[in-house]
């Protein structure tokens, strides 16, 4: 019961992306299309369960004092994992998120469900957590990108859909939009929230 | 002191950990990394070349002050076109990283995008074969080397002007480049007339 809420809170209720308003900096600079918005959110998911897995389960040997630079020491080498297995095996991928890759390191969501949650809990809440908050940040980039694809190129996965007729909003793939996409969807995310609530 | 000692210690091992699993997967992605990198160049240089039947990764000339890496496409063994990098500092989202194709006649064979951090959409659409296409054929002589909006022979993009005014640049470089330097060393190395 309790593993499926650890779960499902960052899907909706703690949304990381919409409702803790974390990791702005990739959210903000990869969403420019949909696919780049799914394989960052995916890579990020990969480095919060596996460094929520490996801090859970030694949260009791890590001092306090230490445990800043213990758990970027941990986070850090799962990304130059992803960073060297991408560029070996899933090599237009890591072309695409390029620059953006090692940032996942400081990327504020997994050092917060570091400090915040595997730190202080078990392994299988940890994991569900981790792949509950990577799933969340994965959903909402993948929307904000394909909002911002769509609107701005009239196309969704690299695909045209709104035909050559459709006047793209150039805006919304630059810098500027990618705001405007994210305070749009935030409050439409309110919005549902507030009349499930009343 | 203990507790310091302590924390030193813990840290230590967590360290030497992290080294040695990643020493361990660097190396065998070694390989795999470099054969990807490899696979990009001939890709590459299939692209911007016309048909050949040597290998121009093996067939380097080095060029210049620079050590410019010249790549030589060969057919019965005479050179019939050399390919090389350009990079432009005038990009909108920093350097832009170019493969240039040019026949020995000095007309361009081909022209590819290696690396570049343009807007999406605007200025990346560098990328794109009908830009890209326009240089094939080209000499330094039968055109006005700038953009259109610049008063040249160039087609832009719509609404981005300085993504290929920047391409623009560095191909005119290029050739530039291949007249007064690459055919000079082509031929004074017996490798074309």
């Amino acid at each position: 019961m309790s593993v499926k809420k650890e779960f499902l809170k960052g899907l909706w209720k703690e949304n990381p992306t919409f409702r803790l308003v974390l990791g702005m900096c990739p959210t903000l600079a990869v969403t420019t299309s949909a696919a780049n918005g799914m394989g960052m959110g995916l890579a990020t998911t990969f480095v919060l369960v596996c460094s929520n897995i490996v801090i859970s389960l030694f949260r009791r040997f890590i001092p306090a004092k230490v445990r800043i630079p213990a758990f970027i020491v941990i986070i850090a080498s799962f990304v130059t994992l992803v960073d060297l297995i991408m560029a070996g095996y899933f090599y237009s991928l890591h072309k695409a998120l390029g620059l953006f890759i090692p940032l996942i390191t400081v990327n504020c969501i997994i050092l917060g469900r570091a400090e915040a949650f595997a730190s202080k809990n078990n392994l299988i809440p940890s994991i569900a957590d981790g792949l509950g908050m990577g799933i969340g940040f994965t959903l909402s980039l993948t929307v904000l990108g394909a909002v911002r694809e769509l609107l701005g190129s009239g196309k969704l996965f690299g695909m045209s859909v709104l035909g050559s007729h459709f006047p793209a909003l150039l805006v919304f793939v630059l810098p500027p939009g990618a705001y405007l996409a994210l305070g749009l969807l935030s409050a439409l995310m309110n919005r549902i929230s507030l009349r499930e609530e009343t | 002191m203990k507790s310091i000692a302590k924390l030193a210690v813990t840290l230590t091992v967590i360290c030497a950990v992290a080294a040695l699993l990643l020493s361990y997967v660097h190396k065998i992605t070694l390989k795999p990394i470099a054969y990807q990198r490899q696979q990009e160049k001939i890709r590459a240089l299939k692209q911007v070349l016309p048909p050949y039947d040597n290998q121009p990764t093996k067939d380097v000339l080095k060029v210049g002050k620079e050590n410019l890496e010249v790549y030589l496409a060969k057919k019965g063994g005479k050179v019939v076109a050399v390919a090389f990098r350009m990079v432009s500092h005038k990009g909108y989202g920093g350097d832009i990283e170019i493969l240039m194709g040019v026949g020995i006649d000095g007309k361009i064979t081909g022209v590819e995008i290696l690396s570049m951090m343009e807007t999406p959409g605007l200025g990346a659409r560098i990328v794109e074969p009908a830009f890209k296409k326009q240089f094939v054929g080209k000499t330094l002589k039968n055109v006005k080397w700038a953009v259109k909006k610049d008063g040249g022979d160039i087609d832009q993009i719509t609404g981005a002007t300085i993504s290929p005014r920047a391409v623009t640049e560095a191909v005119h470089r290029g050739l530039e480049l291949f007249e007064k330097t690459i055919r000079p060393k082509l031929r004074s190395e017996g490798l074309c007339s």
